[in-house]
């Protein structure tokens, strides 16, 4: 590797690795809060309700992430006048938003199907036995439900959070100088292979991160679940 | 039987002769496909634009048959090196960085690059201080980005995959001001999209940034393509051939 390479645009992608982890951070968050009423929607005995969210779900995870972006930062572009009637162009001009606009609702639908599987997956009998303790549906669910559910969903939730990681060099095309914009400008002045290279590397050690972290979550909350001798 | 074996002999030798006078050059052209009006796809598909023209033109004067790949134009002088073709006619600048990876012929045609801004934004000054915390706009992996991104540091630079994206991003009131080759930026503005905005400030030509005029770029050591490409483009300069493309897309010499 060309050391006057890495010192002219390793802190570039330093920077671009900062503006990744806070996109897919941020992303991820909100879609986290977002999954939670979509969830419980898709769950729903309404029918009304129950077609809402899985309309949802199906646009947002049939759909290639790429295609959400460009439809909603070029589509705004193209209905300025009416956004800014509303006031929302203010938001929509920016590219940070739009993306984070997107990637939060994308992450929203798969996270609010890990939900719903995790959810579905508790045995009726712990609904039942809260039911005869004489808890209402929303300590139920808070309590005794959505944390079972959250333990069995941790390791989907890993891949998530590991997905949106990868499918964030995504916004580098809607002018974001996230990890993977910083490298293609970066091989735009040099037409240095090892630039994508190193990139690869940077993003499979936050993978391995990611991955080590939720390795040591699942053995630590699932203790209880393993014969004492495991521990 | 020799008698059939003779036959035979000179019909190989036949078909051998027969076969290299036929066998002209065949030349594999990268293009990008989405710069207007050097290079841009009609509505079937079809590659078209100035730059097509030429490279039609000189393979016409090299005898030569020509085949047309489009290529992203990040991945412009990669894909040529990876050999996915052998020349590049793409509108591509000839500048001291990229002689490093690739060989240029001499250029065949010059246009400077200019500012364009929002009609109504009242920007008139686009010097580096005026155009402070702006944001400028510009297709990524070009000169113009480079030239944005070295000289318009306390700017903020938007680098864009197309041109094309980065228009629609001025006339939407995302950009303040775009930097792109003059020639592509006016047949822009004379459509209904570009009708929000106009030229502004001069045009630049720094060699150090803008190069010394669009070449076509070949692998290092393929001096010989370059030599028929450079015979070819004089060619067409004196015969005329040169004057009727240019005069098709310009009402000015762009040579």
């Amino acid at each position: 590797m060309d050391m006057e390479l890495l010192i002219k645009y390793g802190p570039k992608m330093f920077d671009g690795l900062l503006v990744t982890l806070q996109l897919v951070s941020v992303s991820l968050l909100l879609g986290g809060v977002l999954s939670l009423p979509i969830a419980t929607m898709r769950l729903s005995s309404n029918k009304f309700f129950r077609g809402i969210s899985y309309a949802y779900v199906y646009f947002f995870r049939g759909s290639p992430l790429i295609a959400q972006l460009f439809l909603v930062y070029f589509g705004a572009g193209q209905l300025r006048p009416f956004l800014q009637d509303v006031g929302l162009w203010g938001f929509f001009r920016d590219a940070w938003y739009c993306t984070i606009f997107v990637f939060s609702l994308n992450t929203a639908a798969y996270q609010a199907e890990i939900l719903r599987g995790g959810i579905q997956a508790i045995h009726i009998g712990q609904r039942e036995a809260a039911k005869s303790m004489g808890l209402g549906p929303f300590v139920t669910f808070f309590k005794v439900i959505l944390p079972q559910a959250l333990i069995s969903s941790l390791r989907p939730y890993g891949n998530e959070v590991i997905l949106m990681i990868k499918g964030s060099a995504i916004a580098s095309v809607v002018t974001i100088f996230d990890l993977m914009g910083a490298t293609k400008l970066a091989f735009s002045r040099t037409f240095d292979f090892e630039i994508y290279l190193i990139a690869a590397l940077i993003y499979l050690v936050v993978v391995e991160i990611i991955r080590f972290i939720w390795d040591k979550m699942d053995r630590r909350l699932t203790r209880h679940l393993r014969p004492l001798s495991d521990q | 039987m020799k008698i059939f074996k003779i036959l035979a002999a000179a019909g190989l030798a036949l078909a051998t002769v027969i076969g290299a006078a036929n066998a002209e050059m065949k030349i594999r052209i990268g293009t990008e496909g989405a710069y207007p009006p050097f290079n841009f796809k009609d509505a079937s598909g079809e590659l078209k634009g100035f730059d097509v023209d030429i490279a039609k033109a000189l393979c016409a004067e090299m005898k030569a048959e020509c085949s047309f790949v489009a290529q992203d134009w990040d991945g412009i002088i990669p894909a040529l090196l990876a050999k996915k073709y052998d020349a590049i006619i793409a509108s591509m600048s000839i500048t001291e960085e990229r002689k490093k990876k690739v060989d240029f012929t001499e250029k065949y045609y010059s246009t400077p690059a200019k500012f364009i801004v929002d009609k109504k934004g009242g920007i008139s000054d686009v010097s580096a201080d005026a155009l402070k915390g702006k944001n400028i706009g510009a297709q990524g992996s070009t000169i113009h980005a480079n030239f944005l991104e070295d000289v318009y540091k306390s700017s903020t630079i938007k680098l864009y995959k197309t041109q094309d994206e980065a228009n629609a991003d001025l006339a939407s009131g995302r950009l303040d001001a775009i930097l792109a080759d003059s020639a592509v930026l006016l047949e822009w503005l004379k459509t209904k999209d570009g009708g929000c905005c106009k030229f502004t400030g001069p045009g630049f030509n720094d060699p150090k940034y803008f190069g010394v005029g669009a070449g076509i770029a070949v692998r290092k050591g393929e001096t010989d393509l370059a030599a028929s490409f450079n015979k070819a483009i004089k060619a067409i300069r004196a015969n005329g051939v040169y004057k009727k493309i240019n005069d098709k897309y310009f009402p000015f010499d762009v040579y």
